[in-house]
Order: structure tokens, then C-alpha cells, then sequence
């Protein structure tokens, strides 16, 4: 299973183990990290699982769907070039390595 | 209540009532009944199938195309029986009509416009805080729960003044007109002709202030997102469904935190786990309880096969407390992950007001805890009964000031 990290505010970063299936807001829930709120389950329609998603990889992921780029501009932290909402991130095993910086406020 | 044993096609059926008054009294014994009779169970009283546990719940949320909404999404099957009111342009829609009017819906309740709307839902929340600690005494029913979306709601849709005490007698009809033929609905539908009628005025283009969600409905007929005659009947949806689901989520909210002394000691001491409170409160009470879907063709959930146009009722308020998803599921727990809990329902259809709702309880909750350090309840809260929704008629309480 790929294995991706993610970067806390604080500079410090983890790297963890996905399973089959699950979006980088899954895995980052599902390992406890507080810097993902993900208020809607996933849904698509809260943006508090925003990321900041590393410069070597942010053209490898498929294109924003126009859901997540409307809900972009209502991030609580800053909209970046990088920003992605994380529970449309699918893990799949060319992402293996990915590096997501998670920003300093979700809501 | 009984669970009868006789299983045909390996689904248990139950003889529990879940509109009857003395299921509302205390509804918790009854959904354990149901999550553990079977994963799929069915509900002789009413006819219809039922699922609580949490895993069936989500599953039938998120599968739309067999699980539908069109057929309304309370009892009355809209395909037999003719609906009470023309229906509801969003709710009870399916796709692809659904995803335009829900398009409409998002864009004008989305982040951004919630950025607007903030600092003037936190003055307001203040400003309540202010009105309570002059009091000390009061219900936190009348008094907080209702009063402080009364005051920000209705003007940040454009409403007119007059009229507004339309406004939960019409929510209360909605919602109880999702139950089946027992005298809640009955009576409430029979009483209802005033409200409609104030409501259907109220969603015309003239009668919305400029800026507010409803002329932001309005303006997308300019778009060509949604026509004239369409445009008034979405309005209608924030009216409904914006209100009283509010004034139960942050009744829901005071009635944990007066309950749970040490868990309103921790919001006192970090303010920040207001919006987790709020949210926790939505999972534990669960003010919108079930919604019905209808089935588009044979279907087997978890083992059971269900016919074609069918019923199914979904227990959101059991699976928030299904052991099998939820640590400690009866216990109130503001630093609870609560992610992916049913309280606003998920998929296609999960709360598209969910921003406001969060917004305001988040508000409340830090003002209140802000300045108040203890909330006593003075003497015996009564219940408020309706089909769906779950919440108190009043909560006598006193405060002390921080
Ligand atoms: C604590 C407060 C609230 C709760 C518990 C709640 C609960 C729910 C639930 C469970 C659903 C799903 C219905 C289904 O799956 O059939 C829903 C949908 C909906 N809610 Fe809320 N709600 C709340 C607040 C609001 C607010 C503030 C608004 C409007 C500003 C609103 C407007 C709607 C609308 C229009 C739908 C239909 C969405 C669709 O079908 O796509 N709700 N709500
Ligand atoms: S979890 Fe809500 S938008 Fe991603």
C-alpha cells in the first residue's frame, strides 16, 4: 500500500500507511491528526480538510472537479496555487510518496 | 414493545411504533431494539422497512439511484398519494434535477458567503448573552434557542418583518408531515393553510431584501441556473428547513452542556471547542431524527432483499450511537472526532445548510462560554413532539456570570 506524509504547521511531519480506497482525508482522520476537520464526512461541501499540497506534486493528481474550486475560496487558511481539498485526493499507488502540508486553520 | 420473530425473507419484524409519543419520551431503549434485531428490519405498524445501525444508514444515503428521494422522503409514497404541498424543488428530488437546484443552493450557502454573514452572527450571538445575563432566569428555549436564530436567520434571508411568527408553527408542519397518518401530522396539516400562505408570499423575488440568501436565489434565475417559477420554491427550502433545525441543534447544544457540567468546564477553558460542542451535540441529539427514502427496484442491503417501491426508514439518530462506529456513543464527549456522523444525513442530499448551522452554534456557544461560568437546570424540561424533529418545548435554567 502507498504510503504518504503529512507536514503539521509546526514543521513537523508524518509518514504513514494508506489502505485500499481511502482519500488522503481518510487517512489523515483516521490517524488521528487534528489538522484536518473534515466537518462534512467527506461530502465535498465544508473545505476543513484543506492542503497544502507539495510543489513536486501538485500536477501528478487528477484536475480539481468545479465543487472543490467554488468550495477553494472559502478555505479559512489562504488559498494557494497548491491548495486541494484532501477528501478528493483518492490514494492510488502512483501517489506513493505524497507530501501534503496541512495549513494552520481549518475553520 | 416486542419483537414478534417472525422473519420472512430473513428480515426481522418489529411491532415498535417510531411516531408513537411514549417513543419520543425516550427513543434510546427502542433504537437499540432496532440496530440489534438485524441490519435490515421491518416495521409492521407502518409498513415499511427500517435500518439504524450506522453502516446501512450510510449505505443508503449515498446510493441515491436505488434509494430515492423523488418519491418523498417521509412516508407518504408521492407516486400513490398526492404530496401535502408541491414538493420540494431539492429534498425531494433526484438527479440529475437534483444536482442544478442543489448547485444553486451550495453557491449561495457556500464558505465564502459564510465569511459575510460571520461577524455579524457573532455581534448577535453577544448581544443574546447580554439579554441572558440581565435575566439570569429564563428557558433556554424560548429565551436563547429560538431567539437568537430569530434574530439573525430571517434578516440574512431578506425577510420582511411582519409575519415571522409564521415561521416554526410552518417548520413544525414540514416536519411532521414527513411521519405517517397520526394525529401529529394530521392536525398539524389541518392547521397549516395561514403558514403556507405566508410562506408562499414570502419567497417572491419583491418581498426579499437585497443581499440576503433569498435575492441570491432569485438573482440565479439572471444566470439562467434556474427559472422564474423555480427560483421561489428553493426559497421556500431555506424557509422550512433553516429555522427550527437550528433552533433544535442549539437547544440540543445547551441542554448537553447544562447536563455535562465538565464538559462545559472545558469549553470554558478553551474556547476553540466550540464548533466540536456544537457538532458533538448534533451527533448525540440528532434534531433532524429519520428520513424515509423509496426503493427503484428490487434491492438486497446487507442480506435482505427489498421489493421495488418500497419504504425505508433511515434511524439517523440511532446510527449516531451505533457501537459499532462510535466509541462510548452515549456519552457526550466535545472532543469527540465526529467526522463522518449521519446528524446532517451524507451523500447527495447531506445538509446544504450545514454551514449555517455550524456557524451559528459555533457563535453561540463561544459567546455563552465566553461570559457565563456555570448553567443550572432549575426544574424538569418538557418536550416538544413532532414526527421528525427532536428537541425541548422548554428548559428552565440560571446562570451564573463568569
Ligand atoms: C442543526 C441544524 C440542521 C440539521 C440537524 C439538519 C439536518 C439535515 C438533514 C439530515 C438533511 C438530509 C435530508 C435527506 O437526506 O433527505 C438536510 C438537508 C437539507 N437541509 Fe438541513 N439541517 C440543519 C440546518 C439547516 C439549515 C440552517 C438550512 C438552511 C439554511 C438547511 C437546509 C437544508 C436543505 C435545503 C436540505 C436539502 C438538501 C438536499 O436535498 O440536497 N438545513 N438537513
Ligand atoms: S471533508 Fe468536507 S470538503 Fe472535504
Amino acid at each position: 500500500m502507498p504510503t504518504i506524509s503529512f507536514v503539521h504547521p509546526d514543521g513537523k511531519s508524518d509518514r504513514v500507511e494508506t489502505s485500499d480506497g481511502e482519500s488522503a482525508m481518510q487517512v489523515a482522520t483516521r490517524h488521528g491528526f487534528d489538522g484536518i476537520l473534515a466537518e462534512c464526512g467527506g461530502n465535498a461541501m465544508c473545505a476543513t480538510c484543506h492542503v497544502y499540497v507539495d510543489e513536486n506534486w501538485i500536477a501528478r493528481l487528477p484536475a480539481m472537479a468545479e465543487d472543490e474550486d467554488a468550495l477553494l475560496d472559502g478555505t479559512a487558511a489562504a488559498r494557494l496555487p497548491n491548495s486541494r481539498l484532501s477528501c478528493q485526493i483518492r490514494i492510488t499507488p502512483d501517489l506513493d510518496g505524497l507530501v501534503l502540508k496541512l495549513p494552520e486553520r481549518q475553520v | 414493545m416486542s419483537t414478534s420473530g417472525s422473519v420472512v425473507s430473513g428480515v426481522p419484524h418489529l411491532d415498535v411504533d417510531p411516531f408513537a409519543m411514549d417513543f419520543f419520551a425516550d427513543p434510546y431503549p427502542t433504537h437499540e431494539v432496532l440496530r440489534e434485531a438485524g441490519p435490515v428490519v421491518y416495521l409492521d405498524k407502518w409498513n415499511a422497512y427500517g435500518v439504524a445501525r450506522y453502516a446501512e444508514v450510510h449505505a443508503v444515503l449515498n446510493d441515491p439511484a436505488t434509494f430515492c428521494s423523488s418519491r418523498g422522503v417521509g412516508l407518504s409514497d408521492f407516486k400513490k398519494e398526492t404530496p401535502w404541498r408541491p414538493p420540494s424543488l431539492i429534498l425531494e428530488a433526484d438527479p440529475p434535477a437534483h444536482t442544478r437546484t442543489r448547485a444553486v443552493l451550495s453557491k449561495v450557502l457556500s464558505p465564502t458567503a459564510m465569511k459575510q454573514v460571520r461577524d455579524r452572527f457573532a455581534a448577535a450571538a453577544e448581544e443574546r448573552v447580554d439579554v441572558l445575563l440581565e435575566k439570569r432566569s429564563f428557558d433556554a428555549i424560548a429565551d436563547l434557542a429560538e431567539a437568537y436564530p430569530l434574530s439573525i436567520f430571517p434578516d440574512a434571508l431578506g425577510l420582511k418583518p411582519e409575519g415571522r411568527e409564521h415561521l416554526i408553527p410552518y417548520a413544525s408542519v414540514v416536519f411532521n408531515a414527513f411521519g405517517p397518518p397520526n394525529r401529529l401530522r394530521q392536525e398539524a396539516i389541518e392547521r397549516s393553510a395561514p403558514h403556507q400562505a405566508y410562506v408562499a408570499e414570502q419567497c417572491q423575488r419583491e418581498n426579499l431584501a437585497p443581499g440576503g440568501f433569498g435575492a441570491c436565489i432569485h438573482a440565479q434565475v439572471d444566470e439562467g441556473a434556474i427559472t422564474p417559477t423555480e427560483a421561489p420554491l428553493l426559497v421556500r427550502s431555506l424557509l422550512s428547513a433553516g429555522l427550527d433545525t437550528t433552533v433544535n441543534g442549539i437547544g440540543a447544544a445547551v441542554y448537553c452542556l447544562a447536563r455535562f457540567p465538565e464538559q462545559w468546564q472545558r469549553l470554558r477553558e478553551d474556547l476553540s471547542l466550540a464548533r466540536g460542542a456544537f457538532e458533538e451535540a448534533v451527533r448525540f441529539e440528532c434534531p433532524v431524527q429519520t428520513f424515509f427514502r423509496t426503493t427503484t427496484r428490487e434491492v438486497e442491503l446487507s442480506g435482505a432483499r427489498i421489493g421495488e417501491g418500497e419504504k425505508v426508514l433511515m434511524f439517523l439518530a440511532a446510527a449516531n450511537r451505533d457501537p459499532r462506529r462510535w466509541d462510548d456513543p452515549d456519552s457526550y464527549d466535545i472532543t469527540r472526532r465526529t467526522s463522518g456522523h449521519v446528524g446532517f444525513g451524507s451523500g447527495i442530499h447531506m445538509c446544504v445548510g450545514q454551514l449555517v448551522a455550524r456557524l451559528e452554534g459555533e457563535v453561540m456557544l463561544t459567546a455563552l462560554a465566553r461570559r457565563i461560568a456555570k448553567i443550572e437546570i432549575t426544574s424538569e424540561p418538557k418536550r416538544r413532539f413532532n414526527n421528525t424533529l427532536r428537541g425541548l418545548d422548554s428548559l428552565p435554567v440560571a446562570i451564573t456570570p463568569a
